[in-house]
């Protein structure tokens, strides 16, 4: 490799590190993303300046380069920010199939000429990214509601799984033995197997986190494919998202207060991702959009808790305007986000920014908790399960022990919900059964235009 | 030192990097930071490259297309959606009467 080419991807490489920097700080993210987007396009032009590769099939190689660039444009132009993880999901895997391929080749082509360990990572490739693959478009079904979102178990699987994995290791171990191209081909099919047993039986509100992770895989795929094609820029990109893929992993599953073994087998130990998912008749208080607007009218101090409900409808600009409303006449309005609020965390942020709602009334959880006490209102648009006491009080509830936003605290509660269906982790809330809760049913923006045009005629 | 070694030692001073970089990011950024993490490994774009464009075998090169393409994909497409997301949460130069104006984009 000549020198110029390992000092560019050494650039490149940097310019990634300071990406992942830039995307932690809000001032910075832009221009960290922008900075690793440009490392990125000047890493895959070397190829094409690298006189002795004497690169073949250049104008194929451009067209497929085309192809896939028209094909990820429109997709993330086209994605509502609804529908943000399952997206992220879709490319996740789509780079974890290319790698698995890539290292498929290059077994092909070299493989007889590696090491033990080049193949070992061979190996580790194909399996790793068949993995992500896989998992990836059963989460991405999974969100986009291809499929059922709650946990899906059959007697076999763990034994299918355990099976499949053990057969990895096996065939991974023969790899190395002897390099043929059909133990590398059953070793990726292996993988989509795997991939698809690991995401099957995580609940839907777990979802989340297995993208992350996933997205950490595909991290450490690529660098065990840098490593077999012996390039920096490709070691140094994937283990730098492989590690703080990870961490991040780790971070979420934390705010969840789960554990990320818990997430993926926890259904298969004995069904604790699971929810009952049934419609409730116990009695609840409800009310009609004026009773709610003196009552928010007429408070001092409002939260507002904006869910993943809220994104669907299409309602945060009216909530917006609502709130805006509020506090000309002088109310004390903040918005509560609860870290795993939407379908990813920081989802919500993403959606409430896009109705530009100033970042300054957005107030993180642990800040606002001690708040709710002192508050008149809380209005919950389309959340349930991050203001639901069983977190706290139910040990058998699968999200026994997330942080929840204590909503419960607060003197009334209004819930604007479309029915009493359960929320996304499939439990009934008691929070709604509370004399202090009062329930206004419909579409959340349907409801709040009324509540907003009854606020303003007070 | 020999090669293996130095290849172990790019491997874990990247470990070390890619968590340090990332061990103060606030939980609003969780997610466009996942996204871009994302775009980033779509790297493996280079990969893809490269080998097709060594081989001399029509299977290889049919499949290595079919892994540009997907790298593509996950490059580009990651990119360009976390760019999407960034923008929303640049403050917008002095903004406060939204009611009204806000009502015209809520297309």
């Amino acid at each position: 490799m000549p020198t110029w080419v390992q000092l560019v991807f050494l650039a490149c490489g940097v310019c990634f590190i300071l990406a992942l920097k830039g995307l932690s700080g809000p001032k910075t993210a832009r221009n960290g993303n922008l900075l690793g987007a440009a490392g990125a396009v000047v890493a895959c032009a070397v190829p094409f300046f690298w006189r002795d590769l004497n690169l073949q099939h250049v104008p194929l190689i451009l067209a497929a380069i085309l192809v896939g660039t028209i094909g990820g444009v429109y997709g993330a132009r086209k994605v509502q920010m609804t529908q943000m993880p399952q997206m992220v999901a879709l490319f996740n895997g789509v780079g974890g199939g290319a790698a698995a391929l890539v290292a498929l080749l290059e077994l092909q082509e070299h493989g007889e000429f590696f090491d033990w360990f080049p193949l070992a990572a061979t190996a580790f490739t194909v399996v790793v990214g068949s993995v992500s693959f896989a998992g990836s478009v059963v989460t991405f079904a999974k969100l986009q509601e291809l499929m059922t979102s709650r946990p899906v178990v059959f007697p076999g699987l763990p034994v299918a799984f355990g099976g499949s994995f053990v057969a990895a290791v096996v065939l991974s171990v023969m790899l190395v033995n002897e390099p043929q191209m059909w133990i590398g081909i059953v070793l990726g099919l292996l993988g989509l197997v795997i991939g698809l047993l690991l995401v099957l039986p995580v609940g839907g509100a777990d979802v989340p986190i297995v993208i992350s992770l996933l997205n950490a895989f595909t991290g450490l795929t690529v660098a065990a494919g840098g490593y077999v094609l012996s390039n920096t820029v490709l070691l140094i990109a994937g283990t730098l998202v492989g590690a703080s893929g990870t961490f991040l992993t780790l971070l979420m599953a934390n705010a969840m207060g789960r554990s990320v073994a818990n997430i993926l087998f926890g259904a298969l130990k004995g069904g604790s991702t699971l929810g009952g998912g049934e419609v409730s008749d116990r009695p609840v208080k409800s009310a009609g959009p004026e009773d709610i607007a003196i009552l928010l009218g007429y408070a001092e101090r409002v939260i507002v808790v904006p869910g993943y409900g809220l994104a669907v409808a299409q309602a945060q600009h009216t909530l917006r305007e609502l709130v805006d409303v509020l506090i000309a006449r002088g109310t004390h309005v903040d918005y509560a986000i609860h870290p795993v609020a939407g379908r990813m965390p920081g989802h919500m942020n993403v959606l409430l920014a896009e109705a530009q709602v100033p970042y300054e009334q957005l107030i993180e959880m642990d800040e606002i908790n001690s708040e709710f006490k002192q508050t008149d209102v809380v209005l919950v648009v389309g959340a349930n399960d991050v203001v639901n006491p069983a977190a706290r009080t139910t040990p058998s509830a699968p999200i026994y022990g997330m942080p929840i936003l204590n909503a419960d605290e607060a003197k009334q509660v209004v819930f604007l919900k479309r029915s009493m269906r359960p929320g996304f982790a499939g439990i009934e809330n008691e929070l709604l059964f509370e004399p202090s809760t009062t329930l206004l049913f419909g579409d959340a923006k349907e409801t709040l235009g009324k509540v907003l045009a009854a606020v303003k005629a007070l | 030192m020999s090669e293996p070694i130095v290849w172990l030692t790019i491997f874990v001073l990247s470990i070390f990097v890619g968590i340090e970089v990332i061990s103060k990011v606030s939980s609003t950024l969780h997610t466009p930071l996942m996204s871009g993490a994302n775009a980033i490994h779509g790297i493996i774009l280079l990969g893809a490259i490269l080998v097709t464009g060594t081989t001399s075998n029509n299977v290889a090169l049919a499949v290595g297309l079919v892994a540009i393409v997907l790298a593509a994909v996950n490059m580009v497409g990651g990119f360009v959606v976390t760019d999407r997301m960034l923008q929303m949460f640049v403050r917008k130069p002095v903004k406060k009467t939204a009611s009204t104006d806000g009502a015209g984009e809520t297309k």
